[in-house]
C-alpha cells in the first residue's frame, strides 16, 4: 500500500456548510484515509492509497457534492510537455488530413471547371452536406468550443473568425438546398458552398499543423541542452564505486569519470587529469586540459584521462541548469519592437469582425447583382484572410530561436531587450585585465641596484600577500618560485589605483605605481629612463622603495588571450570602435592595444573611472558595450548599454551583465552583436510581412481593388493564404538557426 | 440606386452589429481576484480569473489549467518575469511569482490574443 496526501482547489464553496459535505462525500471512497477541506484557502486535502483510489473517484466525489475539485497532475519536465504537444499534434495530423479529403470531394464535386470531370455521385447536395456536416462538426469542433469559451469572457481570436465565416457558409448552403424556393423567390441562384466551408477548415487545421511542427523547433535549443546531461554518477562509497541517479548526487560526493564519459555534475578535481571536452556546454571546441585542482562542468565529456573529482555543485545549481534557466528566461521576455503588434493584434480581432459586417452592408446596398452573395462571400473572405496569429509570431519564434542558438555557441543572452539593443552598438570597450588578458600576469624583469632580485621580491611578495591585485599574484606566485621566505607585515594598507604598503622589521615599505611614489614623495626620476623602456614593451612597472627611497623595480606582462586580436579585428571590420580601458599607464597600454589592434586607449582609469569615462562615451551620443570579467567590473557592466561578461568555469557571471560569454571566446563578442543583428533583420522581415499581409490583402477581401480591377478573393484562397501566413513567419524565424554568427 | 426597404434594413442590423461587437469586446469591465498564497487561472476560452492581486515581496504560486484545446491558448507569456510556459491540455502547469515592485503586469497567450493582469500591491 502506498499512502500518498495530495491538496487540491475545490471550486464552488461559498459557506461553512460545504466543508461538511464534500469532506463526506470524499470520505466515503474505499481508501481515503483522511479528507480535510478548508474554507478560507477553498482547497482539500486528501491523504489516500495510490492503489485503490484514483483520481476520477475524487474528482466525482467532489462533483457528486456539488462542486469542482482541480486535481490535475502537474506537468513540470520539458520532455513531457513536448511529448503532450506531440500527441496533440499526431490527433491534428489525422483530423486534417480527413478534412482535407473530404473536402477535395465536394470541391471536385462543384468547383467549376473541374467539377465536369467528377463522378455524378460528387455532385449530389445531399452528400456534400453529409460530408461538409462532418467536417463542420466534428474536425471543427474545437473551433466552435474555443469561439464559445471565448464569448464567455468576452474575447475573440482567431477561432472566433474561422467559425463566424464557416458556420455562415455552412449555414447558408443548408439553407439553399432544404429551402431552394426562398432563394429562387429572391432571384438568388441555387448554389450551395460546401466547398468553402469544409476546405477553409481543412486548409486552417493544416495551417495550424505546420505552424505546431515548427514552433516546436523553435524551443529545440532548450530540449538539446536538457538532453545533454548525465543520467548517473558513478559515486565512490567507502571503498566501492556505486553508479547512482544524477540526482541522488550530494554537494561533496566523490565521483569517477573515465575516458569516454560524461561528467555527471559540476565539481573540481582531486586525482587525475584528462582532457575534457566543453564544446556541448561552452561552444569551445578544443577540448581542455584538466588536472588536480582544476573545475570540471557537468555534461561536458571527458575525453582521454580518468580522474576522481568532488562535486561541489548539483541539481539546479550547476551551470548546465543555470544556462538553462537562463534561456528559458530569455525565451519568455518581452523585446521592445514587439510592441506595436502587441497593441494591434490585442484589438485586431475584434475589428476584423467590424470589417466584416461593414463589408456585407456595401457589398449588399452598392454591390453588383447577385449582391447578396457577393455580400456574403466578401465577408466570409475578410473574416478568413485576417491572420492575428501571424503578428503574434513574428517576433517570439524568431527571438527564441537567436537566444537557442546563442546558447549553442557559448553566448547567453539575458532578455529579448539585450538581444535588439546588442545589434545597435558601435563601441566596444575591454577591460585589460582578465579579458583581453588571460589576467595571470608575470614577473618579467626585476631590475635594482643595491639590493639582491631575491630580497626585493622576498620582502614585496610579503606585503603583497594581503592584496588581491592580479599583479600581487604575480609577484608571490614569483616568490614561491624561487623558494623564498616571507616576512611578516604590519600596518598594511591597500591603496585603490595606487598600491600597497607597509611596515616590515621597523622599516616603511612602498609597492606601487607612479602616483603613489608621488604621494608619498619618493623620487623617481633616476628611473625613469627604464620604466619607460619597459612600458613600451608592454610591461606594467611596479615601483619599490624602502623608507623613501626607491629600491627596485618590478616589470610584470600578462599574457594576451589566443582569441583577443581575431575579436577586436572582427569588431573593426563592423565599422565599430574598440577601446581598451586600463589602471596601467599610457605607454603600457598603447604597446598592449598596438599588439591585438585596439585604437583608443583610456589609460591610468582607477576602477571606480571606468563607469564615468563609458558614461563620456554615451554623452558623445555612442551606444556602447563594455566586455568585462562580470565581477569586478560590475559596476561599468550595468553602466553600459550592453554589459558583456565573460563567463569565468562554473560562475555564470550573467547577474550584472546582459550577455554572457561562456566560452570566454572574445569572437563572440562581435558573434552576440552580428547574432542581434540577423535577428532584428528577421524580426524586422517578419512584422513586415505579418503587417503587409493584413493590410494589403484585408482590403482585397473586403473587395476594395473591385471597382478598379475586377479582383476580388474567395474564401478557399483567402484560408490558403491565411494558413500559410503564419507558417511562413515561423518558417522565416528558423532559418536564423542556419545562420553563420 | 434605389434605397429599398431591405438595404435599409441590412445597413441598421449592420450599424447596430458594428457597435454591439464594439460593446462586446472591447468595453467590458475587469474583474479582479485576490490571491492569497496560491491561486489557480482556468485557462478556458481566456483566464479565469482574468486579474489577479498579489502581494509585494511574497512569493506567490499561479497555476495554470489549460481545458480549452485551442491552440491559441497554448502558451502563457508573463513577459515583465521572463517566463514563457507551454500547457499542456489538462495538465496544472505551476509557476512562483516573488514580485519586487508594485504595479500592473499584463500576461498573455503565445500569439497576444487572450489577455490577463498581474496586479501586484
Amino acid at each position: 500500500m502506498t499512502t500518498i496526501t495530495k491538496t487540491f482547489p475545490i471550486k464552488g464553496m461559498h459557506c461553512a456548510s460545504c466543508v461538511r459535505v464534500i469532506e463526506k462525500s470524499v470520505g466515503r471512497i474505499d481508501g481515503i484515509e483522511s479528507c480535510n477541506v478548508n474554507l478560507a484557502t477553498e482547497s482539500a486535502t486528501v491523504k489516500y492509497d495510490n492503489e485503490k483510489v484514483t483520481k476520477d473517484a475524487i474528482l466525482a466525489a467532489v462533483e457528486n457534492a456539488g462542486y469542482r475539485a482541480v486535481i490535475e497532475e502537474e506537468v513540470k519536465s520539458h520532455a513531457e510537455s513536448k511529448a503532450e504537444k506531440l500527441k496533440e499534434l499526431d490527433f491534428l495530423k489525422i483530423k486534417t488530413g480527413i478534412s482535407l479529403f473530404l473536402g477535395g470531394i465536394i470541391l471536385w464535386g462543384s468547383f467549376p471547371g473541374i467539377m465536369e470531370t467528377a463522378p455524378g455521385i460528387f455532385k449530389n447536395y445531399i452528400l456534400q452536406f453529409l460530408i461538409a456536416t462532418v467536417v463542420q462538426f466534428w474536425a471543427g469542433f474545437e473551433f466552435y468550443r474555443s469561439t464559445i469559451n471565448s464569448i464567455k469572457h468576452r474575447q475573440a481570436n482567431m477561432d472566433t473568425l474561422v467559425t463566424v465565416g464557416t458556420t455562415v457558409a455552412y449555414f447558408y448552403s443548408v439553407a439553399v438546398i432544404f429551402f431552394p424556393q426562398i432563394f429562387k423567390d429572391l432571384g438568388v441562384q441555387i448554389m450551395p458552398f460546401f466547398d468553402t466551408s469544409t476546405v477553409i477548415i481543412g486548409l486552417i487545421l493544416l495551417g495550424r499543423f505546420f505552424e505546431g511542427r515548427a514552433k516546436l523547433s523553435t524551443s529545440d535549443a532548450i530540449g538539446k541542452l536538457i538532453g545533454l546531461q548525465a543520467k548517473t554518477a558513478r559515486v565512490i562509497r567507502g571503498n566501492v564505486e556505486i553508479n547512482i541517479p544524477i540526482d541522488q548526487v550530494q554537494v561533496g560526493d566523490l565521483i569517477r569519470v573515465r575516458p569516454g564519459e560524461k561528467i555527471p555534475v559540476d565539481g573540481e578535481i582531486i586525482e587525475g587529469e584528462s582532457n575534457v571536452d566543453e564544446s556541448m556546454v561552452t561552444g569551445e571546441s578544443i577540448p581542455t586540459e584538466k588536472m588536480k585542482g582544476d573545475l570540471v562542468i557537468g555534461a561536458t565529456i571527458n575525453k582521454s584521462g580518468s580522474f576522481v573529482y568532488k562535486a561541489t555543485k548539483v541539481g539546479s545549481d550547476t551551470m548546465l541548469s543555470q544556462i538553462i534557466k537562463l534561456v528559458e528566461n530569455a525565451q519568455g521576455s518581452k523585446a521592445p519592437i514587439q510592441r506595436l503588434a502587441d497593441i494591434v493584434s490585442s484589438y485586431f480581432v475584434p475589428i476584423v469582425i467590424m470589417l466584416a459586417i461593414a463589408t456585407f452592408a456595401i457589398w449588399y446596398n452598392f454591390g453588383p447583382t447577385p449582391a447578396f452573395l457577393y455580400a456574403l462571400l466578401n465577408s466570409i473572405a475578410t473574416l478568413i484572410i485576417a491572420c492575428p496569429c501571424a503578428m503574434g509570431l513574428a517576433t517570439p519564434t524568431a527571438i527564441m530561436v537567436a537566444t537557442g542558438k546563442g546558447a549553442k555557441n557559448g553566448i547567453l543572452i539575458k532578455d529579448a531587450e539585450s538581444l535588439e539593443i546588442a545589434g545597435k552598438i558601435n563601441t566596444v570597450i575591454f577591460d585589460k585585465t582578465g579579458t583581453l588578458t588571460n589576467g595571470k600576469p608575470v614577473v618579467t624583469d626585476i631590475v635594482t641596484a643595491s639590493k639582491k632580485p631575491d630580497e626585493i621580491i622576498a620582502l614585496a611578495a610579503s606585503l603583497e600577500k594581503g592584496s588581491e591585485h592580479a599583479l600581487a599574484e604575480a609577484i608571490i606566485k614569483e616568490a614561491e618560485n624561487r623558494d623564498l621566505r616571507l616576512f611578516k607585515v604590519q600596518g598594511f594598507k591597500a591603496v585603490a589605483g595606487h598600491g600597497v604598503e607597509g611596515e616590515i622589521k621597523g622599516r616603511k615599505l612602498y609597492l606601487g605605481n607612479r602616483k603613489l611614489m608621488k604621494k608619498v614623495n619618493i623620487d623617481t626620476t633616476e628611473v625613469e629612463e627604464t620604466v619607460s623602456k619597459l612600458e613600451l614593451e608592454g610591461k606594467t612597472v611596479v615601483m619599490f622603495a624602502i623608507d623613501k627611497e626607491l629600491a627596485g623595480l618590478i616589470a610584470i606582462a600578462d599574457t594576451i588571450k589566443d582569441s583577443a586580436k581575431e575579436g577586436v579585428e572582427r569588431l573593426n571590420k563592423m565599422g565599430i570602435e574598440t577601446v581598451m580601458v586600463t589602471g596601467d599607464n599610457e605607454r603600457t597600454a598603447r604597446a598592449i592595444a598596438d599588439q591585438i589592434g585596439i585604437k583608443r586607449v583610456l589609460a591610468d582609469v582607477l576602477p571606480e573611472g571606468k563607469v564615468e569615462e563609458l558614461k563620456n562615451m554615451q554623452a558623445e551620443g555612442k551606444r556602447v558595450a563594455m566586455v568585462g570579467d562580470g565581477i569586478n567590473d560590475a559596476p561599468a557592466l550595468a553602466a553600459a548599454d550592453i554589459g558583456i561578461a565573460m563567463g569565468t568555469g562554473t560562475d555564470v557571471a550573467i547577474e550584472a551583465a546582459d550577455i554572457a560569454l561562456v566560452n570566454k571566446n572574445l569572437n563572440s563578442v562581435g558573434g552576440a552583436i552580428e547574432l542581434s543583428k540577423k535577428t532584428m533583420r528577421n524580426i524586422r522581415l517578419n512584422l513586415f510581412w505579418a503587417f503587409g499581409y493584413n493590410v494589403v490583402l484585408i482590403p482585397v477581401a473586403m473587395g476594395a481593388f473591385y471597382p478598379f480591377f475586377k479582383l476580388l478573393l474567395s474564401p478557399v484562397l483567402a484560408s490558403g493564404a491565411m494558413a500559410m501566413s503564419s507558417v511562413s513567419v515561423v518558417a522565416n524565424s528558423l532559418l536564423l538557426e542556419r545562420s553563420k554568427i | 440606386m434605389n434605397f429599398t426597404l431591405d438595404k435599409l434594413v441590412v445597413s441598421i442590423l449592420s450599424i447596430v452589429g458594428i457597435a454591439f461587437t464594439y460593446w462586446f469586446f472591447l468595453l467590458k469591465n475587469e474583474k479582479q481576484a485576490e490571491a492569497v498564497d496560491s491561486i489557480d487561472i482556468i485557462v478556458e476560452g481566456g483566464y479565469d480569473p482574468e486579474n489577479i492581486v498579489i502581494k509585494k515581496g511574497k512569493t506567490t504560486r499561479i497555476s495554470f489549467l489549460r481545458k480549452d484545446p485551442s491552440s491559441c491558448l497554448e502558451e502563457v507569456v508573463l513577459g515583465d518575469f521572463h517566463i514563457r510556459k507551454y500547457l499542456p491540455l489538462n495538465k496544472k502547469v505551476s509557476i512562483e511569482l516573488k514580485p519586487v515592485h508594485e504595479g500592473e503586469f499584463p500576461y498573455r497567450c503565445g500569439m497576444n490574443m487572450y489577455h490577463g493582469k498581474i496586479i501586484v500591491r
